[in-house]
């Protein structure tokens, strides 16, 4: 979608503001809400590209307005709503409703360190041909999908070449909607910064995007 | 909280009543616990992983045995995501890494402008700086003035390469090592490794 988190290019967003000592979670609220979304994660109902799309669907002006974390529990109750596991009237009230089921956790504290160390690969161990060799051009699709893609829309239309095949893996753009893994390859993809950018960009340098097979034509 | 450039301008980018929101994240997390579906105890191990046990001092280790040991920047530089496994650090958000390396011509940046996609293996959870939109929006039109913000000042004939992290790649950078650290040990070269440096947004110094 051509949504406002799809923000790579645009001016107006002000400076850098870095901080010293930075810890890793600002208030207490913060690690809650990081540590509810992984633990929620863990019932499997819906998956990573998922989870993006949530937060690419909160209103632009939210978006812009929240801070990254408070646009986690957005995205969380959200997803917790659409797949059953809450209801919004639960949300609302802060407790269950009555006679409503007692769960068994699937992400118990003995499994943290073993789950985190295990990860979620998004590679397929599937016998796929690439479309796209090392060192071919190749030209990002000009496509404005309404729904998710990791296409940002800087790229599209533009001219690339492939500068390494990381595998197969999952598709995000069909995984999101729950319309299959589609595993192809993804590719890092060389821009030129002036082939993005035109002339205001350095002519030697380059912009690398991970892009899938179904974002590429040959060129 | 202390900021470099402005002070008082950290709530930008926290700018929500923070009662409002511990009280919202308080009622969720009771609805949750009440209804089965998370374990307290989980979430505080969570939170203690990513405080105090996964963190850039990971990536600083990966760097500085790179830099000491030829053969394991060669490891690294072909199969990050064995290389960094060689000294345990494996997982979520690091499943699929590659490393690209600083020289004297070339300079690689890393950011997420879709998202705030990071590699939480080597570097632990990003700073607000990485997730917020100037930074997102800016790396890839302007790394060199985004580079500037942060101190550093690249030559023309010195390559920028940014990279995007749109799909579950996750990329350290390899910074140079630094001048006349020859007499250093690995250890002591890990502690000169700063989390900006991995990024692309310093270099690392004596």
């Amino acid at each position: 979608m051509n949504g406002v988190h799809d923000m790579g290019g645009m001016h107006g967003m002000g400076p850098i503001e870095t901080e010293t000592k930075e810890p890793v979670f600002h208030t207490r609220w913060e690690a809650r809400a990081f540590a509810l979304t992984l633990a929620m994660g863990a019932w499997r109902k819906w998956n990573i590209d998922a989870s993006r799309h949530a937060r690419e669907l909160i209103p632009a002006a939210e978006y812009l307005r929240m801070s990254y974390y408070e646009k986690w529990i957005a995205g969380l109750v959200e997803l917790s709503i659409e797949h059953g596991l809450v209801t919004r009237e639960e949300i609302d009230n802060g407790a269950p409703s009555v006679g409503s089921p007692k769960a068994v956790p699937p992400l118990t504290a003995d499994k943290v360190a073993k789950t985190l160390a295990k990860g979620g690969p998004a590679s397929r161990d599937v016998a796929i041909a690439p479309r796209f060799q090392v060192g071919q051009r190749v030209r990002a699709r000009n496509i404005h999908p309404a729904g998710h893609t990791r296409l940002p829309r800087y790229a599209r239309g533009k001219l690339g070449a492939i500068d390494r095949d990381h595998g197969v893996h999952v598709f995000p753009d069909t995984n999101a909607h729950f319309l299959g893994e589609n595993p192809q390859h993804v590719y890092s993809v060389r821009f030129a910064a002036r082939e993005l950018w035109g002339k205001q960009a350095a002519p030697h340098d380059a912009v690398y995007i991970d892009l899938w097979d179904d974002h590429l034509d040959p060129a | 909280m202390e900021t470099h450039h402005h002070p008082h301008d950290h709530d930008h980018d926290h700018q929500v009543v923070p009662s409002d929101l511990t009280l919202r994240v308080k009622a969720l997390e009771s609805l949750l616990v009440e209804k089965g579906l998370v374990d307290p105890a989980a979430l505080d191990a969570l939170i203690d992983t990513y405080e105090h046990k996964v963190g850039p001092r990971n990536g600083a280790r990966v760097v500085a045995r790179a830099w000491v040991d030829p053969a394991y920047k060669q490891r690294l530089l072909t199969d990050a995501t064995a290389a960094i496994a060689e000294l345990d650090y494996t997982g979520r958000q690091g499943e699929h890494m590659v490393a690209v390396e600083n020289t004297p011509k070339l300079h690689n940046l890393v950011v997420c402008t879709l998202c705030s996609c990071y590699p939480w293996s080597v570097l632990g959870l990003p700073p607000v700086w990485y997730k917020s939109s100037p930074y997102r929006s800016r790396a890839v039109i302007d790394p060199r003035g985004v580079l500037r913000e942060f101190g550093l000042e690249l030559p023309e004939d010195v390559e920028v390469r940014v990279w995007d992290s749109t799909a579950e790649v996750r990329y350290l950078v390899l910074p140079e090592r630094p001048a006349a650290s020859e007499s250093l040990s690995e250890e002591a070269l890990a502690a000169l490794v700063t989390r900006d440096a991995m990024i692309g947004v310093a270099k690392v110094t004596l």
